[in-house]
């Protein structure tokens, strides 16, 4: 059992309450995963200003800063600020420089996720003390996923923790299992991926990112996974470009969507979602087995996608 | 007539009222497994799960709202009406009584239930009347794939459609569809429609609310009966070799 919820926000009047939102949210699904938790934010400008990217890592040493400014004796405005075991790397670069230059300045860390417009935090505990520890009640922007973990398949630690972040802004959560996880892992090895963890989700989110680097859109990713992929699973993976939901054909695993002219959201339980702004108007349903939900930011904004 | 209304109203003034923004769902549950009064209402459920769960006397249950997980599950004798949708397991291993859902249920809902009534008015997800043992389910919307799998009792009634898988592995639960059906389950088969079968789903249509349809014969010639093709019931010897 974990439990997810994302909500994406349509309506731009509502981006100073995403953080208070989702924490209301988060209360509905910490029975389903005690154990560890993480969240992404997209468009938080005070976390991640424009022009700037964000390097998100476990184990950063002190004297990080330093380390990383010796790399980077161009670059402006690096900030390091820490989440409890999540240290939030910023400067004015782009994501893939500023993660090379982290990975060289400190060997010891572990890249969680990079973005130009996300951020990524992760850690073990109870959902409501990390969430204070990511300071997600004051979190604001048009995009957020968080995950309650209730470890199966590998161990409880900060890198099992969800979301999974591989490549610029794309995160990926599930509940459920894959049972054949190790040879699809394999497969992307050989074609050069490298792994954080020994997780099943990891091998789903670097999977999902190798299909959208040769130029499948978030459906076609998806739809991808759920062809080569077994196993149970619901999962939320969101983009700076989208959202989307994908449940296998067994569905065992919950999901309930809620569309609303203002917001999308998701969540493993309608309590989550039950004190949103408006919910009683919005359309209810529960994601069909084997079925690919997308929306795009485009859309969204546009109201595109009815 | 007099009286009856008489008594619904008296019955309406005494309803105990629990506020579940207020009060937990636990101290809900104690008061409803030893009822002090005839008819409650719950307010403001917003999802919880367990509401109403193992209630076991004749007492109503109005809840105005959405339900999470196993609403009404175990429930004997109590009649409970959901003023919304219902989670997971709505009224699973229910023994007697009534369930009425007024929007839609999620995946399971009557699992393994031995007796009553489940109401539908919206549609069920999967697994509606998975292992069915006896209890009435009345879907008035569409059912979603895999259910009445192992259904070894009972009658299950779709006015809508049923989606893939239906009936898989089934025993001698008797399915009543209006709508279309995907792929059947193994060993899940058309049946013939007998007059005693119309005349059961007249009845289970009336009581699930649907007077004017349980009379129509037009309405009643659009379902069709599906049911166990009786080949799995034991092992043979046939395949044996095979092992």
């Amino acid at each position: 059992m974990c439990g997810i919820i994302g909500l994406h926000l349509r309506d731009p009047g509502l981006q100073d309450q995403l953080g208070s939102l989702m924490t209301t949210m988060l209360q509905g699904i910490i029975v389903r995963g005690p154990d560890s938790a993480g969240v992404a934010i997209y468009g938080d400008t005070a976390r991640v200003p424009h022009g700037h990217a964000a390097v998100s890592v476990l184990h950063a040493p002190d004297g990080v800063a330093e380390a990383v400014t010796a790399q980077l004796p161009d670059v402006q405005e690096l900030r390091v600020e820490r989440a409890g075991e999540t240290t939030v790397i910023t400067a004015a670069t782009d994501p893939d420089r500023l993660a090379k230059a982290v990975e060289a300045a400190a060997p010891e860390v572990r890249v969680i996720g990079q973005g130009d417009d996300s951020v990524v935090y992760k850690g073990v505990g109870h959902p409501l003390k990390l969430a204070e520890d990511f300071r997600l009640a004051e979190a604001t922007g048009w995009q957020g996923v968080a995950h309650t973990r209730m470890a199966t398949e590998s161990a409880i630690n900060a890198e099992g923790s969800h979301p999974y972040a591989a490549g610029t802004g794309l995160s990926l959560v599930h509940n459920g299992s894959f049972s054949n996880y190790a040879s699809i892992r394999r497969e992307l090895e050989f074609e050069g991926a490298t792994f954080d963890s020994h997780n099943d989700t990891e091998v789903a989110a670097r999977f999902v990112s190798a299909r959208l680097d040769a130029g499948d859109d978030l459906e076609a990713a998806l739809v991808a996974l759920a062809e080569r992929f077994d196993g149970f699973f619901t999962l939320l993976v969101t983009t700076n470009k989208g959202f989307a939901v994908a449940r296998d054909e067994i569905a065992c695993k919950p999901a309930i969507i809620a569309e609303h002219p203002r917001w999308v959201a998701m969540a493993s339980e309608f309590q989550a979602l039950a004190h949103l702004p408006g919910i009683y108007e919005a359309r209810v349903f529960e994601p069909e087995p084997g079925k690919v939900y997308a929306w795009k930011r485009e859309d969204v904004m546009t109201g595109a996608h009815q | 007539m007099e009286t009856e209304t008489t008594e619904l109203e008296a019955t309406s003034a005494e309803a105990r009222v629990f506020d579940l923004a207020e009060t937990d769902v636990r101290e809900l549950n104690s008061e409803l497994h030893a009822p002090s009064a005839q008819s409650y209402v719950v307010q403001n459920p917003r999802g919880a799960h367990a509401v109403a769960a193992g209630v076991h006397d004749d007492v109503e249950i109005r809840i105005e709202g959405d339900v999470g997980y196993f609403c009404a599950g175990m429930n004997q004798r109590a009649h409970i009406t959901i003023e919304g949708s219902a989670g997971p397991g709505v009224a699973e291993n229910m023994m007697s009584g009534s369930v009425r859902v007024k929007d839609d249920a999620s995946q399971s809902a009557g699992a393994t239930a031995h007796g009553g009534l489940l109401v539908i008015e919206g549609n069920a997800s999967t697994r509606c009347g998975i292992s069915l043992k006896g209890a009435d389910i009345v879907v008035h919307g569409n059912i979603g794939a895999m259910s009445a799998f192992m259904a070894q009792a009972g009658r299950i009634v779709v006015c809508g459609n049923a989606a893939d898988g239906l009936g898989d592995s089934i025993y001698e639960a008797r399915i009543y569809v209006r709508g279309t059906v995907g792929d059947l389950g193994a060993d899940c088969i058309e049946k013939e429609m007998g007059d005693e079968h119309r005349a059961e789903l007249a009845e289970l249509l009336r009581e699930s609310g649907k007077a004017a349809e349980a009379d129509d014969d037009d309405y009643l010639g659009g379902f069709r009966r599906y049911g166990s093709g009786r080949t799995l019931y034991h092992f043979t010897s046939d395949q044996s070799g095979s092992y």
